[in-house]
């Protein structure tokens, strides 16, 4: 608790912070229209004046805030403007895409760690992979699985679950390498086999390393599911919010569906927190 | 030997399913019987250690190439890499201007200002505590964030052209390379520090001499990481509008197009761009960190 004060005077700093841009971001506007109104404008009047606009540069905290409450709680979930709708749209995508590429980082990491030919082969890919800007194909992919008639989730899908499993095989190769040569030495006495290693021994002890790589691997996943939505100009989900914000210049819904982004993300985090703590928790190995 | 009696059993039902099927797994069972002979000693020497990833690649390339000849993939879905390196060779020019646009004036800059800016913040910050408690959690939290949404707002400030790209890639490198730096100067042992303190050196005579060496292997950790974000953050900047030239402006068009060969020429110019970048970043940690372990072969 002792990060609490820190924390919160330096979030209060980036409050204050942020007012005082939007003011000056925005007066150029306020200035222009009261120019051409032939009107003056004091210094009083153009604080109201530029936290209050309808397509402000930069929205002022409490506009986003407003906006944000009102497209999450104050409309009905089906519509098509509810937050709570377009994050859905995102997260079951974003989900999906983690399960797939957990799957994926996970197998190969089997595959490595008990196959010396496929440690040398593959590994090398699987680094040079993650230098290419994946983000970047994610239009190709969407374009071409839509000609071969696949639609909607599975695309997004895909490209989030590219991006996830780098993180979960490069944790979990270091995490089923992590048991000494003692305790491999031990089990080699007890003439147990590598598939009674790996379940009694590899794979329990990966269990930190699994959950540190799905945190940083469900964020990734949040990225790829954002980003697959941007290229078809897609009618749903949080990162359709930003395209068409984009489009029509409605910033304050553009700041909207980032912080409802960064929320969803967070709590996807947090939520492989606590099934790690628990799971932790009841195999003893809680720190 | 149960390895090669499983291999042929495949390759026979997928012979029995589709005889295209069959050449198929039977080539890529043969590449991979190659590699597992050449890792079959005990201790691989070097030329094992970069022939058998080249095996695999080169495997991989090939086996896209029949499957695209054998079942008459359309090129609009799938096109071979013998016609995607043809369209590379005959389109130099478009794709060197696209690399310049997107990389050299784009993520370039934006990685230079974003991990100077990190840098610099990070030894400004290494005084107080108070601010270092209050910063590292929310940077924690703001380098795990969906950050590339920001991408649309700063486009609308910075407008179109490589100036809003270079500000995508400044926020996208600045998080990383601010943890990595915060945890790096935190990493001498107080024995270490007690050292300094007993030569009666000074605050910065202790960081430069000491905490900013043994930093550099977690600054260089961030700055490896801010290689690949700087180039994705240029190119998904481009999907938000962007000039007539620019990777990600030409992958969008080309896309719309149905040229196909042309995007996956620019995803070739991207993966080559982005693996010499990290590369060069690696390279230049292994002149910098000689001393440490992990360099030390």
């Amino acid at each position: 608790m002792k990060a609490v004060l820190p924390v919160a005077s330096v979030l209060a700093v980036i409050v204050a912070f942020w007012y005082v841009a939007a003011v000056w971001l925005n007066a150029p506007w306020v200035y222009d229209q009261a120019t051409r109104a032939g009107s003056e404008v004091s210094f009083a009047d153009l604080l109201p004046l530029t936290l209050a606009q309808d397509r402000p540069v930069l929205p002022a905290p409490h506009q986003v805030a407003a906006e944000l409450l009102k497209s999450t709680l104050g409309l009905a979930v089906s519509s098509k403007k509810s937050l709570i709708y377009h994050g859905w749209v995102t997260v079951s995508a974003t989900l999906l895409g983690f399960a797939l590429g957990s799957v994926l980082g996970l197998g190969l990491a089997v595959g490595i760690v008990h196959n010396r030919a496929m440690d040398l082969s593959v590994m090398p890919w699987a680094i040079a992979s993650q230098t290419v800007p994946i983000l970047a194909i994610a239009p190709m992919i969407i374009v071409v699985l839509n000609s071969m008639g696949v639609q909607g989730l599975i695309p997004k899908a895909i490209i989030s679950a590219f991006l996830c499993f780098f993180p979960v095989l490069v944790g979990m190769v270091k995490g089923l390498r992590s048991p000494d040569q003692m305790q491999l030495d031990l089990l080699a006495t007890y003439n147990a086999s590598p598939a009674q290693a790996f379940w009694k021994l590899r794979l329990p002890a990966s269990m930190p390393y699994l959950f540190t790589s799905l945190k940083v691997g469900i964020a990734a996943a949040m990225v790829g599911a954002i980003v697959g939505e941007l290229p078809t100009g897609a009618v749903a989900g949080l990162g359709a919010r930003l395209l068409s914000g984009s489009y029509y210049g409605q910033t304050v819904q553009i700041w909207a569906a980032l912080f409802a982004a960064a929320l969803v993300a967070a709590s996807l985090v947090a939520l492989v927190g606590v099934i790690e703590r628990t799971t932790l928790r009841r195999m003893g190995m809680a720190r | 030997m149960t390895g090669v009696v499983v291999a042929v059993g495949v390759i026979a039902a997928g012979l029995a399913l589709d005889w295209r099927l069959g050449v198929l797994l039977a080539f890529w069972l043969g590449g991979w019987l190659l590699n597992a002979g050449l890792t079959s000693r005990p201790a691989p020497g070097r030329l094992v250690r970069y022939l058998v990833p080249a095996v695999f690649g080169l495997a991989l390339l090939a086996l896209w190439e029949m499957a695209v000849g054998l079942f008459h993939i359309s090129p609009v879905i799938l096109p071979p890499p013998s016609a995607i390196g043809a369209r590379f060779a005959t389109s130099l020019p478009t794709l060197w201007a696209d690399f310049r646009q997107t990389f050299v004036k784009g993520a370039l800059s934006g990685y230079l200002i974003g991990c100077a800016t990190a840098f610099v913040t990070a030894i400004a910050i290494d005084r107080s505590p108070f601010l270092q408690r209050g910063l590292l959690p929310v940077g924690n939290f703001m380098a795990a964030l969906p950050i590339i949404g920001i991408a649309p707002i700063l486009v609308m400030w910075f407008g179109f052209d490589w100036q809003s790209k270079a500000a995508v890639v400044v926020v996208m490198v600045f998080f990383p390379v601010l943890v990595n730096t915060v945890a790096g100067l935190a990493a001498t042992d107080q024995m270490q520090r007690d050292l300094m303190a007993t030569y009666s050196a000074s605050y910065w005579q202790t960081l430069i001499k000491l905490r900013l060496p043994a930093a550099m292997p977690f600054v260089f950790n961030g700055l490896k990481i801010a290689t690949t974000l700087a180039l994705i953050g240029a190119i998904v900047a481009e999907f938000f509008g962007s000039p007539i030239v620019g990777m990600g402006f030409r992958i969008t068009a080309e896309v719309g197009r149905l040229g196909l060969d042309m995007v996956w020429a620019e995803i070739a110019v991207a993966a080559l761009a982005g693996s010499a970048f990290y590369g060069l970043v690696a390279l230049i940690e292994r002149g910098v960190t000689f001393w440490h372990p992990s360099q030390r072969h």
